[in-house]
């Protein structure tokens, strides 16, 4: 720790880090454009300018930029010396020079930083006094929208665009006082991670296209603390939501998970809540009945008996438990596609064994030699790609330590380091967007994937591929193998594993959805026993709780389920196979209409809670089973009415679930006897927005399951991490107050970080399988490799429009050389029994005897991949 | 009196090859540096010799190449960079060596690398210099051909490469580091400082970035030694200076004569003085971004620290004259458009103030000049101050712009007054 003098007084300082960060951790109030605690200092704004001071007897001082200056031992500075106040107002100026006058009718208003820091500065009055420069608009895809008259030429959209997230299409151009910041032509920008520029951009350059289309102020939403529901790495988001829909998705900070920043799907897939396939009316046998008398219903199927449960690893913990006690643990199925239930199993058994510790994606961040085994992680956990993009910075920025440049001085580094790139190996069937920060490209089948990692995990000869990757990883300082259910391998999971223990490396694996290793360690049987259950008789009743089964196995296999089975009933958001064939269709609220808990892939229970309260009769999946519990007769139901009581019930039933109430306050929790509100105070229209239905305001409804309360009143400070909606501090109305809500920049949120990781290593489920033979490739046949797309692949967002815009259609993925031997657009191949016609799309290097299709997308959603397709023309 | 510069400068205007060049002595010093003295006694020699870098900062040429971390386990490659974007308004001095005597450009490059123990020069060219372009190209082959270039140099056993790379056109690519930028392929933008080029420069390894003019001096140091380029100036600065003159002067053009020859000298001697019927107003005295001088300095030695007495620079050391019958607005304007143009748009200060002046001096120009006009165009004078941007190139440009503010008040606020410009267009 140095000591620095601020105006005279002294403070403790991290002489690692840069006045501004120091100055902003204090509490300061000083303004600043182009610095990003995740993106470093490049001194391009001008705007936290500071007087330094050589010692105490120095009365003149000169200007520094705190953000270029280090906070070393001595260090005196004065951020209230007018020179420096006037240079900073100035600075003001010159950005508002070309900057629309607009901000009432600018949808970043409200929560706009060049807003905030021109109200800091205290420029109020301009003397520029002629025209502004104007620029035109590019239609930058169904994201972003790009209003460029509003640019202030801060650098931070490239800085992030193209040195963090490795994009390519967007740029500066030109100069002066006309750099335009976008794309050589209009299009749809590239990367996944093109919405963090919405909330990289200070102003309102970049803003969120789909908030565009339902358009609402910051203040005038309802937010409450999410889980996003489209990847397992359970990234924190604050949705925001009014009029009882939701309006947008922005990051909700999590030192060790996203960060500050989400990818696309997460992001943008919201638009599903909204989606006119939403359920909201009660039907029994496709007519539409009240709610009580669904609950009646299903009260009355519950009594009867012989019923089984089938959960889903997209829905709640809490959801998975209500439908489990419902029906009876020995009743209960995952409703996981068998072999992916397997996976996961064994994947959370590694997990616990202690072979290899399992990162968070900050660690993944930091590590610095990397093997990625058979996982698009790219397409299958986008955010974890951003992570992994970073960590092939840090073999470069050690091996500059003699040049003494501080990691924050970004441009510095960058301009020292160039190109250079860390060690990160990538084995995969398919090209990956990761490729391009790849040292070295191993494309082959799933099996001969497999069997690399084991030849790596004994390999001892540097000359053979294997060889240099264990090598690479075994001389690192921080080692990581990711790997994953993507390619439905048990072999790769179990290699994967073997490589990550015999190299002392981090091992993280990605899980196919968002509670996949909750419901995994909730345990229930498999689909096909389900399957034999209803067949065999032994069940008459099959509830379906927020799943597609035709998402999770063969269309026959659940027709035959659904056949046979006397009562089907479905709990779910959106309409689709499972609830056209269900009796009985209960309208089941979404993450954002309810509160529960996800766990995510490494193994951490994480609380999101209730939105804003639906229209129509939707109410959340374990409300309605408790609800017919009761009705059944049921009297255990009665504890499991509120949120916490079925968490505790929950901890239990099942002890390795003991500590998921730690993840989040209970509704209980209050701050000076209040609850938090969901509203910010400037909240408008509340007196309004019922007055067509009733004159006198009505109370706002209550909130049993968590100590929010659905109001712009209550604790107007700062609620423990878990609990705040959004972020919001006086003089900082845009997303950068967060600032004000960590001790340190770019550390914990204050009152530590929530989640609770629930996996304690238990030494147990060492090595199972072996080394798998080969890929033999076959003559007419070939190997169909699940692909992933990030836009299409999960199944909730592809129907949130935007999504749904850039999700391909069916094709088959084939070698230039098969589609040579082919010589058509089109190909015909049988697989699972069916022919199917489908364009042909080539990707080159993927691995003689072996093809693609997209990855949940039809038709090829419910067949187990990987699997062999026969063409009817092809060598 | 000794002109080493331009002594081989053929009249014709076509350029000196390398058999005149070896005729008159050339590559003798490259031969010594690499076969007779060490790295170090290279960088004594030039730092005893009181050479300063003449791209216009003046910084000290010996000094700089000492600053290259040598010896093991300091990074390697090293590189040289030669600084031959002469893009600096009213400045052609470099043109002339480039143009008429390539080697000895080549030559100076080619001992700089020597003398930091580097691996090659990257001459960075202005893109403009269609001709230096040619003529530089085909010395360098002659000199690579002639073993003065390439692999075991005269036996020496060092590899010097040295590359020519044409500018695709920019003012900021004449900013050292922003030169830098240029030659990787990316946008001309400064690079942050420090790290200074000698620890990180070109693809992050220690780099020397020299001016041409700077360079052509190298060989003959090392020939004739530090006493004697000391001796050849009339200051504390060694060596001879390439002066010009610019504006209506009777003979526009450019000498080589002692470091610290008076303004005076330079142009009512060299230049033949004012046009018949004009009289001087005030002149810039190196270059677009030097402040103006008027004729009460003419006086002024003209050398890197004379000049500064009085509030301006000698920059580059060619003279833009102002005469008396041209709008100093005007003037102010064309040079301010110019910077303004020419602002990489990086700093706030630098992309808003410098097209904020430009636009008021455009309005005061065209007749829509306001009173408070000259207040504002102050204060941004002042708000682009050293250390307040990000590079030089604000500064530089506030200052033809402060010091025509102080020296013609009047010409602007007659602007505004009479809302014209009251000279004849």
């Amino acid at each position: 720790m140095a000591t620095i003098y601020i105006d005279n007084k002294p403070y403790d300082a991290d002489p690692s880090r840069n006045l501004l960060d120091v100055c902003l951790s204090l509490g300061f109030r000083l303004p600043y454009f182009c610095w990003h605690p995740a993106l470093g200092s490049v001194g391009a704004c001008r705007q936290c300018a500071v007087k330094q001071f050589k010692d105490e007897q120095d009365t003149q001082g000169k200007l520094v930029m705190a953000c270029m200056t280090p906070a070393a031992e001595g260090t005196r500075i004065s951020i209230d010396d007018p020179d420096a106040v006037e240079f900073r107002r100035n600075i003001i100026q010159g950005l508002m020079m070309n900057h629309p006058h607009d901000c009432p009718v600018c949808d970043e208003g409200g929560e706009c930083h060049l807003q905030d820091m021109t109200v800091m500065t205290g420029h109020d009055y301009r003397r520029y006094r002629f025209d502004k420069r104007t620029f035109r608009n590019q239609y930058l895809g169904p994201f972003v929208n790009h209003e460029m008259n509003r640019c202030i030429q801060c650098y931070r959209c490239v800085r992030f665009y193209r040195d963090y997230a490795g994009g390519r299409d967007l740029d500066c151009f030109a100069l002066r006082d006309i750099v335009y910041f976008g794309r050589r032509e209009d299009g749809v920008l590239e990367s996944e991670f093109s919405g963090n520029l919405v909330e990289v951009c200070p102003t309102g350059v970049f803003t969120d296209a789909t908030l565009k289309q339902h358009y609402t102020r910051k203040w005038d939403l309802e937010f409450a603390p999410s889980i996003c529901a489209h990847c397992s790495l359970g990234c924190n988001t604050s949705p925001g939501a009014r009029y009882g829909t939701l309006r947008r998705i922005v990051n909700r900070y999590h030192s060790e998970i996203n960060g500050y920043f989400l990818c696309d799907r997460g992001r943008y897939g919201y638009e599903f809540v909204n989606s006119p396939l939403r359920i909201r009316d009660v039907t029994w046998q496709g007519g539409v009945i009240d709610g009580a008398a669904g609950v009646e219903r299903l009260s009355t199927l519950l009594a009867a008996g012989k019923v089984i449960g089938i959960g889903s690893p997209r829905a709640s913990l809490e959801a998975n438990f209500l439908l489990r006690e419902a029906v009876g643990a020995a009743n209960f199925f995952a409703g996981m596609a068998d072999d992916e239930l397997r996976l996961v199993r064994r994947i959370l058994e590694i997990m616990q064994s202690g072979m290899a510790s399992v990162p968070s994606l900050r660690d993944i961040e930091l590590s610095d030699a990397v093997f990625v085994v058979g996982e698009d992680v790219s397409n299958t956990a986008p955010r974890m790609a951003l992570s992994l993009r970073q960590s092939v910075r840090q073999q470069p920025i050690r091996s500059i330590e003699k040049l003494r440049i501080p990691v924050w001085n970004d441009n510095a580094v960058r301009d020292a380091v160039q190109s250079a790139k860390g060690p990160f190996y990538i084995a995969s069937p398919y090209p990956t967007r990761l490729d391009g920060i790849a040292t070295e490209v191993c494309r082959a089948a799933p099996d001969d994937i497999a069997r690399l990692a084991f030849e790596v995990a004994e390999a001892s000869d540097e000359n053979s591929p294997a060889g240099r990757i264990a090598a690479a990883l075994r001389n690192a300082q921080r080692p990581l193998v990711v790997s994953g259910t993507g390619l439905n391998n048990a072999a790769i999971v179990e290699a994967a594993a073997r490589a990550a223990q015999a190299l002392g490396a981090a091992l993280s694996y990605v899980l196919p959805e968002v509670n996949s290793a909750g419901l995994a360690m909730m345990g229930g049987g498999t689909l096909a026993e389900a399957m034999e259950a209803v067949r065999g008789g032994a069940a008459e009743t099959v509830i379906v709780l927020e799943n597609d089964l035709y998402r999770r196995a063969p269309a026959e296999a659940v027709d035959a389920l659904f056949r046979s089975a006397r009562h089907v009933v479905a709990l779910d958001h959106l309409t689709n196979g499972t609830t056209a064939r269900a009796d009985l269709v209960l309208p089941a609220a979404t993450f954002a209409e309810s509160a529960g808990t996800f766990v995510n892939n490494e193994g951490r229970a994480q609380r999101f809670f209730q939105v804003f309260i639906p229209h129509g009769e939707i109410q959340e999946s374990r409300r309605w089973l408790r609800d017919a519990m009761l009705a059944a007769g049921r009297i255990e139901a009665e504890a499991l009415d509120r949120l916490d009581g079925v968490i505790g019930a929950l901890g239990r039933a099942l002890p390795r679930f003991a500590r998921v109430h730690e993840a989040a306050p209970p509704a209980a929790f209050r701050l000076v006897g209040k609850k938090v509100p969901r509203e910010p105070h400037r909240y408008s229209g509340r007196t309004a927005m019922l007055a067509n239905i009733t004159v006198s305001e009505p109370k706002p409804p209550e909130d049993p399951d968590s100590a929010l309360a659905f109001s712009m009143e209550g604790y107007s400070g700062q609620p423990p991490p878990p609990l705040i909606p959004f972020f919001w501090a006086p003089g900082w109305n845009s997303i950068q107050s967060l600032n004000r809500f960590q001790e340190e920049i770019a550390g914990p949120l204050r009152g530590g970080e929530s989640g609770v990781r629930l996996l304690v290593p238990n030494g147990a489920g060492q090595q199972q399988a072996g080394v798998p033979p080969a890929f033999q490739p076959r003559n007419g046949e070939r190997l169909l490799v699940p692909v992933y797309h990030v836009f299409g692949s999960e199944e909730l967002s592809r129907e949130a429009p935007a999504v749904a815009s850039l999700a391909p259609g069916p094709y088959l993925a084939l070698s230039p050389e098969d589609a040579k031997a082919l010589g058509e657009d089109t190909a015909e191949v049988s697989i699972g029994g069916k022919t199917h016609r489908l364009p042909v799309l080539v990707i080159s290097g993927l691995p003689e005897g072996v093809a693609g299709v997209p990855a949940g997308i039809p038709p090829f959603t419910g067949l187990s991949l990987p699997a062999w397709g026969k063409f009817s023309r092809m060598p | 009196m000794e002109k080493p510069l331009t002594a081989r400068i053929r009249p014709d205007g076509e350029a000196v090859d390398l058999k005149a060049y070896e005729r008159a002595g050339g590559y003798q010093a490259l031969r010594k540096a690499l076969l007779e003295k060490s790295p170090k006694e290279l960088i004594e020699e030039v730092k005893d010799s009181n050479l300063r870098g003449r791209g216009g900062a003046g910084f000290p040429t010996g000094l700089k190449w000492s600053l290259v971390p040598t010896g093991d386990g300091t990074p390697q490659p090293r590189y040289v960079a030669v600084n031959a974007d002469e893009m600096e308004p009213g400045t052609f001095k470099d043109r002339l060596l480039l143009e008429g005597d390539p080697h000895s450009v080549i030559e100076g490059a080619a001992i700089a690398v020597r003398a930091i123990e580097g691996s090659a020069a990257y001459i960075f060219l202005r893109g403009e210099y269609v001709l230096a372009a040619q003529r530089l190209r085909r010395a360098i082959g002659e000199a690579y051909a002639a073993g003065y270039l390439g692999k075991n140099v005269l036996g020496s056993g060092c590899d010097i490469e040295v590359h020519l790379h044409i500018s695709a056109g920019r003012y900021m690519c004449g900013e050292e580091t922003g030169l830098l930028n240029a030659l990787e392929g990316k946008r001309a933008n400064p690079r942050t400082k420090p790290p200074f080029p000698v620890a990180s420069g070109l693809w992050g390894k220690p780099t020397v970035i020299n001016n041409v003019e700077t360079l052509a001096n190298v060989p003959h140091i090392i020939n004739n030694g530090a006493e004697w380029f000391k001796s050849l100036s009339r200051s504390k600065d060694g060596g001879t200076k390439l002066y010009g003159a610019s504006g209506k002067v009777k003979r526009p053009g450019l000498w080589e004569l002692p470091m610290g020859t008076t303004a005076r000298e330079i142009l009512e001697e060299h230049a033949g003085g004012m046009r018949d019927g004009l009289k001087l107003r005030g002149f810039l005295p190196g270059g677009a971004s030097t402040d103006f001088l008027t004729a009460e300095h003419l006086d002024v030695k003209m050398d890197f620290t004379e000049v500064q007495k009085f509030g301006s620079r000698m920059g580059t050391g060619t003279i833009i004259v102002l005469d008396d019958a041209t709008c100093p607005v005007g003037m102010t304007l064309n040079l301010e458009h110019f910077f303004a143009q020419e602002s990489c748009g990086w700093c706030t200060p630098c992309w808003s103030g410098l097209s904020w002046a430009e636009r008021i001096l455009q309005a005061i120009e065209d007749g829509r000049g306001e009173d408070r006009d000259l207040d504002d165009l102050e204060a941004i004078t002042k708000f682009v101050a050293p250390g307040n941007t990000f590079c030089a190139l604000a500064p530089g440009a506030a200052e033809p712009l402060q010091s025509a503010l102080k020296y013609f008040r009047g010409d602007f606020e007659r602007h505004i007054r009479e809302k014209r410009c009251p000279w004849p267009s």
